[in-house]
């Protein structure tokens, strides 16, 4: 079994990927241990990120030739995620606002109206 | 070493830290102040990427924009800036497990998976990076409709914000 290049002193795209991973991980282990709803979403948004860094990597690392010139889907993709992130950030604020208004509280254990 | 490496391992380590502390963190704030420099690093690794635009963009929307409403939305939710919720060990405990186990999985994936044909192992050459006019000739070209369609879910975003976030006074 061949493993890839991991050479630490030249960079390529083993070691942006392990950096995503890395990321993603925290990201996960945020979302799953935080009680606050706004850690959580900064959770989500350090998902996001990762998942950014792996497309502007594999973006810089294909060779690909496009119609134009360059191939750029990953850049663009990773635009796409931001405005996402963006809106889906604005989203979850106004819906804590009103979670907050309702509960006095920003705790997600007490989100449990819909429990059965 | 590269000066390139020097500064994947600066900006790398500066975004893989500030995730530990956002981890690692139980006060909101803290957690806050760690995705700022995480976002930093990960702008620092699309310069490096040659995504200049794309590092702009995280810069101005992420850090700035983003940042500030998590921000704000920590100030209208917290009675006391000292508010601490703590999540339970036992699920602590699991969420550390699942994250330690998907690590693993995810670096030896990495490891494993044969890149060899689908991607080079040197990036593009410098002098062929990415012009800006090409990455808007993209968006308005090939990737029209999506750019459209983001236009209307940012109206939608705004509008659906605004009526959600709206004061209401509670029914006594």
């Amino acid at each position: 079994m061949m493993l890839a290049q991991f050479n630490l002193g030249e960079v390529g795209l083993t070691h942006y990927l392990m950096l995503a991973a890395l990321l993603f991980v925290c990201g996960l282990v945020t979302i799953l241990t935080k009680r606050n709803a706004i850690g959580i979403l900064i959770g989500v948004e350090l998902v996001l990120n990762a998942a950014n860094v792996n497309l502007v990597a594999f973006n810089r690392f294909s060779h690909g030739a496009a119609a134009g010139g360059v191939l750029l889907s990953g850049q663009v993709f990773a635009v796409f995620v931001i405005v996402l992130a963006a809106a889906e950030a604005a989203v979850a604020l106004a819906i804590f606002l009103n979670f907050y208004n309702n509960f006095s509280t920003i705790d997600v254990e007490r989100a449990s109206n819909l429990k059965g | 070493m590269s000066s390139e490496a020097v500064l994947f391992y600066a900006f790398g380590g500066l975004a893989a830290a500030s995730a530990v502390v956002v981890v690692a963190s139980r006060n909101i704030v803290r957690m806050a102040v760690a995705l700022l420099f995480a976002l930093g690093g990960v702008a620092g690794l699309y310069f490096l990427l040659a995504a200049e635009f794309l590092a702009a963009v995280q810069l101005v929307i992420y850090a700035g924009g983003t940042l500030i409403l998590i921000v704000f939305g920590v100030m209208l939710t917290s009675k006391s800036p000292f508010t601490r919720l703590q999540p339970r060990p036992i699920e602590v405990g699991i969420a550390l497990g699942i994250g330690t186990l998907l690590l693993a999985v995810l670096v030896s994936g990495i490891l494993l998976a044969d890149c060899a044909g689908a991607f080079a192992s040197e990036p593009l050459p410098a002098d062929q990076g990415y012009p800006m006019q090409t990455l808007g000739q993209a968006l308005l070209g090939d990737f029209l409709l999506p750019f459209e369609l983001v236009s209307v879910l940012l109206l939608v975003v705004m509008i659906g914000a605004a009526y959600l976030a709206k004061a209401r006074r509670r029914p006594e």
